[in-house]
C-alpha cells in the first residue's frame, strides 16, 4: 500500500536525521515499531475492531511530518487565552512540539516537561515506563505513534506529593504553509505511589481559518501507583477538517483511582482507543466521556477496561448526541480475568440522534472469566423522549427550547462528573454554542 | 374557570371520551372517580394538550379561550397545569433549573422580568416554606433515581411554585403510603385559593378523606355518569361502580 510504504521512507529519514542522536534503547523501541506498522498497514473495515471506521480518507491524504515551527510562527499567549483554565502548570504544544516561551514547565520535584527534554535530563525515568502500558502490537497508529516518538508530555509525580492545580496540557496545530502536516505526540504520565494530580488534555486549532486539514495522531500513558489518584481530562476540539486519531492506556496500581474524561467535539474523522487495566486489587475506575457531533463528522471510541485484579470497580458513562449526518461509534469491552473476583463494573452508552440522517453504532462487549462479579451494561440509540417533550411543554417551555434543554441535559449530564469547574464552565459553553447553531 | 362539553377522544383509533360534561367554577375542587380504564387519565391528558389524543367532537373552554386550540405550553402559560400520574425522568437537568426555566416561560408571557438563579431560590425558599418542605430533590436530575413518592411530591412542589389557576392532579395518590399521601394532601389543601380550581382524577376514596371536594364526579365508559357532593365518594367506597356502570348501560 502506497500510504505504508510512504511512512516507512519518511521513518527512514527521521531516523536518519531528527533521531539520529538518540539512546539505542529509543532507537530499537522506534525500529522495532515501525517494522510492525509495516507489518500491519492500515486497518481495513474488514477488521472488527474498525468495522465501522474507514481510515480511507487519510490514506488519500500526503501528510508530511510535523517539523518545529519557528518561533516567529508560535501562537501569541492571546491565541492560548481562551483555552486556558486558570494559573495552573502548563505545557504548550505546538504541532506536536513544545513550545517553551508559551509553557511553564516545572523541575522542582514533580517535574513537567517536554518528552524530548525529559529524555535528555531523567532518560531513566522515561525508560522506566515509555511504551511499557500502550501496546502496538496490534494497534497500526501507536506503532506509527512509537516510531515517531520524539515529543509530548512528560508528568511525574513523586510519591506521596499532591498538586492541587489542574496541570494543562494544550496541543495547538497550527498551519504551515502548502503542507499537510501529521504530529505524533507522545505523552507519559507518571504518578508515584499515593501521588494525586489533575491533568486536563487539550486538541484544538489556531489561526484556523477555514479548517485546516491536519492529523494528529497522539498516544498518552497513564500511570496511577499504588494508592495515587489521578483525574484526567481529554478535550478533542480540532478543526473541522482535521483527522485525530489516539490512544490513551491507563495502568493503575493496587487502590488507585482514576478518573478518566474524554470529550469528543471536533475533527472530520477521530478514533480514540482508551483502555484502563486495573492491575492491582481495590483500583477504582471511571471512564465518562461525551461526543458531540454534527455535519459529516464520525467519531469512534472503542474502550476496553480490564480487570486484572480482584476486589476492583469501573464505572463507564459514554453520552453521543449527534446531528446532521454524523456518525457515532461507541464500543465497550470489559474484561473480567480469572480470578478478578469481586469486579464491579458498569457501563452506559447513550446516544441521542437528533436528525433523521445521524446514525450510532452502540458494542458492549462483555468477556468475563470469573464467577462472583457484578458487571452490567446498557446502550440506547434513539431520538429525544416524547414523554419527556410533552412533560417539559405541560410546564409551559415552549418545543424549540424543550429540546434544547433535553439535549442540553444528555450532554450535561457527563459534564456533570467533572471536578474542574473552570473547565466544566468551558466545555459547558461550547455546548451551548453547539446547541444554539 | 372551565367548561368541558361533549368530550369525545380517541387514541390510536379507539374511543376512549365519548362525550363528557364537566363545568368547574373558580376555586372549586372537583374529584373525577371511576374504575380502571373508564378515561380519567385521558380527560386530565387532553386537557393538557398531549399530542397522541385526537379530539373527535366537543368543545373545552378555559377562561372563555378554547382550550384545544392552544399548544401545551400555551395552556400552561394561561395557568393550566397537570400533575403527572408517571411524572418523566429529565436525564442532566436539575429540578431547580428545570423549575426555573418554567417559572421564566410562565413570567415571559406574562411580560414580567425573568429570574436569575439567585431570585429563583428566594422564591422556591418562600414556597418551600409554605407547604412545609425542605429542598433535598431540588439539586437532583428532574425525577431521576425519585422513589414513587418523591416523584408525586416534586408534582405537587411544582404546582406550588408555577401557581397556576387550574391544576388537574392526575392520580396523586396512587403508589403512596398514607404518611406521604397526608402530606400531599395537606399541601394541596394550603394551595387552595378562592381564584385556584382543582380537578383530582382517582381511583380510591382514600384522598378524599383528606382533601375535601365540592363536587363529586363518577366516569364510567367515557362519560360522565353521576356528579354530587362529597358524600358521594362514601357512597362509591361502600358500593364500588359496577351499580353506576351497569345504569351508564341501560341510559
Amino acid at each position: 500500500m502506497v500510504a505504508v510504504e510512504r511512512l516507512v521512507e519518511a521513518y527512514r529519514a527521521f531516523a536518519a536525521n531528527g533521531a539520529s542522536g538518540a539512546p539505542s534503547w529509543l532507537k530499537e523501541l522506534r525500529d522495532g515499531a515501525i517494522a510492525c506498522f509495516d507489518t500491519l498497514g492500515f486497518p481495513t473495515t474488514k477488521q472488527e475492531a474498525w468495522r465501522f471506521t474507514s481510515v480511507a480518507p487519510l490514506l488519500d491524504t500526503p501528510f508530511e511530518l510535523a517539523k518545529p515551527v519557528p518561533g516567529t510562527r508560535y501562537p501569541v499567549p492571546a491565541d492560548i487565552e481562551p483555552f486556558l483554565l486558570g494559573t495552573g502548570p502548563r505545557l504548550v504544544f505546538v504541532n506536536g512540539f513544545l513550545a517553551r516561551p508559551l509553557s511553564t514547565p516545572l523541575s522542582d520535584g514533580v517535574r513537567l516537561d517536554g518528552l524530548a527534554q525529559a529524555l535528555i535530563d531523567t532518560p531513566d525515568l522515561v525508560r522506566q515506563h515509555l511504551s511499557k502500558y500502550a501496546a502496538f502490537t496490534d494497534r497500526p497508529f501507536a506503532a506509527l505513534n512509537t516510531a515517531f516518538v520524539r515529543d509530548g508530555a512528560f508528568v511525574h509525580v513523586p510519591a506521596k506529593v499532591t498538586i492541587e492545580e489542574p496541570i494543562q496540557l494544550l496541543f495547538l496545530a497550527t498551519p504551515v504553509d502548502g503542507v499537510r502536516v501529521v504530529a505524533h505526540p507522545r505523552n507519559l504520565i507518571v504518578l508515584e505511589r499515593e501521588a494525586r494530580a489533575t491533568v486536563v488534555e487539550t486538541y484544538a486549532a489556531v489561526d484556523d481559518k477555514g479548517g485546516g486539514v491536519y492529523w494528529t495522531n497522539a498516544v498518552t500513558e497513564v500511570v496511577a501507583g499504588d494508592g495515587a489518584r489521578v483525574d484526567c481530562y481529554r478535550v478533542q476540539r480540532e478543526s473541522d477538517r482535521a483527522y485525530h486519531v489516539a490512544v490513551t492506556d491507563v495502568h493503575q496500581g493496587r487502590d488507585s483511582t482514576v478518573n478518566l474524561h474524554a470529550v469528543s467535539f471536533g475533527a472530520a474523522l477521530a478514533r480514540h482507543d482508551l483502555r484502563g487495566t486495573l492491575a492491582g486489587p481495590g483500583g477504582y475506575l471511571i471512564l465518562n466521556g461525551l461526543y458531540v457531533l454534527a455535519g459529516e463528522q464520525h467519531a469512534d471510541h472503542h474502550t476496553a477496561i480490564d480487570h486484572a485484579a480482584p476486589h476492583c470497580e469501573s464505572h463507564e458513562y459514554f453520552n453521543g448526541v449527534l446531528d446532521g449526518r454524523s456518525h457515532g461509534v461507541f464500543n465497550g469491552r470489559i474484561i473480567v480475568r480469572p480470578g478478578a473476583q469481586k469486579t464491579d463494573s458498569k457501563q452506559t452508552n447513550n446516544n441521542l440522534l437528533l436528525s433523521r440522517e445521524a446514525h450510532a453504532d452502540s458494542q458492549p462487549q462483555l468477556e468475563i472469566y470469573a464467577d462472583d462479579v457484578k458487571c452490567t451494561h446498557g446502550s440506547t440509540v434513539g431520538p429525544l423522549d416524547p414523554k419527556a417533550l410533552f412533560y417539559l411543554r405541560s410546564r409551559g417551555i415552549g418545543e424549540a427550547e424543550a429540546r434544547r434543554l433535553m439535549t442540553y441535559g444528555f450532554a450535561a449530564e457527563i459534564l456533570n462528573r467533572m471536578d474542574v469547574a473552570p473547565l466544566r464552565a468551558q466545555l459547558d459553553r461550547i455546548v451551548r454554542a453547539r446547541l444554539a447553531e | 374557570m372551565l367548561d368541558v362539553k361533549g368530550l369525545r377522544v380517541s387514541v390510536a383509533g379507539t374511543e376512549i371520551l365519548r362525550g363528557v360534561d364537566l363545568t368547574v367554577k373558580a376555586g372549586e375542587v372537583h374529584a373525577i372517580m371511576g374504575p380502571n380504564g373508564s378515561g380519567k387519565s385521558t380527560l386530565t391528558q387532553v386537557l393538557a394538550g398531549h399530542p397522541a389524543y385526537t379530539v373527535t367532537a366537543g368543545t373545552a373552554t378555559y377562561d372563555g379561550k378554547d382550550l384545544l386550540a392552544l399548544k401545551p405550553e400555551e395552556r400552561a402559560r394561561e395557568g393550566l397545569f397537570l400533575a403527572f400520574q408517571y411524572p418523566v425522568e429529565i436525564r442532566g437537568i436539575t429540578n431547580s433549573y428545570f423549575l426555573r426555566s418554567a417559572v421564566n416561560a410562565l413570567r415571559k408571557h406574562r411580560g414580567q422580568e425573568e429570574l436569575d438563579p439567585l431570585d429563583f431560590l428566594q422564591v422556591l425558599e418562600e414556597k418551600l416554606k409554605a407547604i412545609g418542605w425542605d429542598d433535598t430533590l431540588m439539586n437532583r436530575p428532574v425525577n431521576e433515581g425519585f422513589s414513587g413518592g418523591e416523584k408525586k411530591r416534586n408534582e405537587i412542589l411544582q404546582l406550588a411554585v408555577l401557581e397556576p389557576r387550574l391544576a388537574l392532579l392526575d392520580e396523586t395518590d396512587s403508589g403512596l403510603d398514607i404518611d406521604a399521601l397526608k402530606t400531599v394532601a395537606q399541601a394541596v389543601n394550603k394551595l387552595r385559593a378562592p381564584d385556584r380550581s382543582f380537578v383530582i382524577v382517582t381511583h380510591y376514596q382514600r384522598l378524599l378523606n383528606f382533601i375535601t371536594p365540592d363536587v363529586v364526579h363518577v366516569l364510567a365508559d367515557g362519560r360522565i355518569v353521576k356528579s354530587g357532593g362529597p358524600e358521594l365518594a362514601h357512597e362509591l367506597e361502600a358500593k364500588g361502580y359496577d351499580w353506576l356502570r351497569a345504569g351508564a348501560m341501560v341510559s
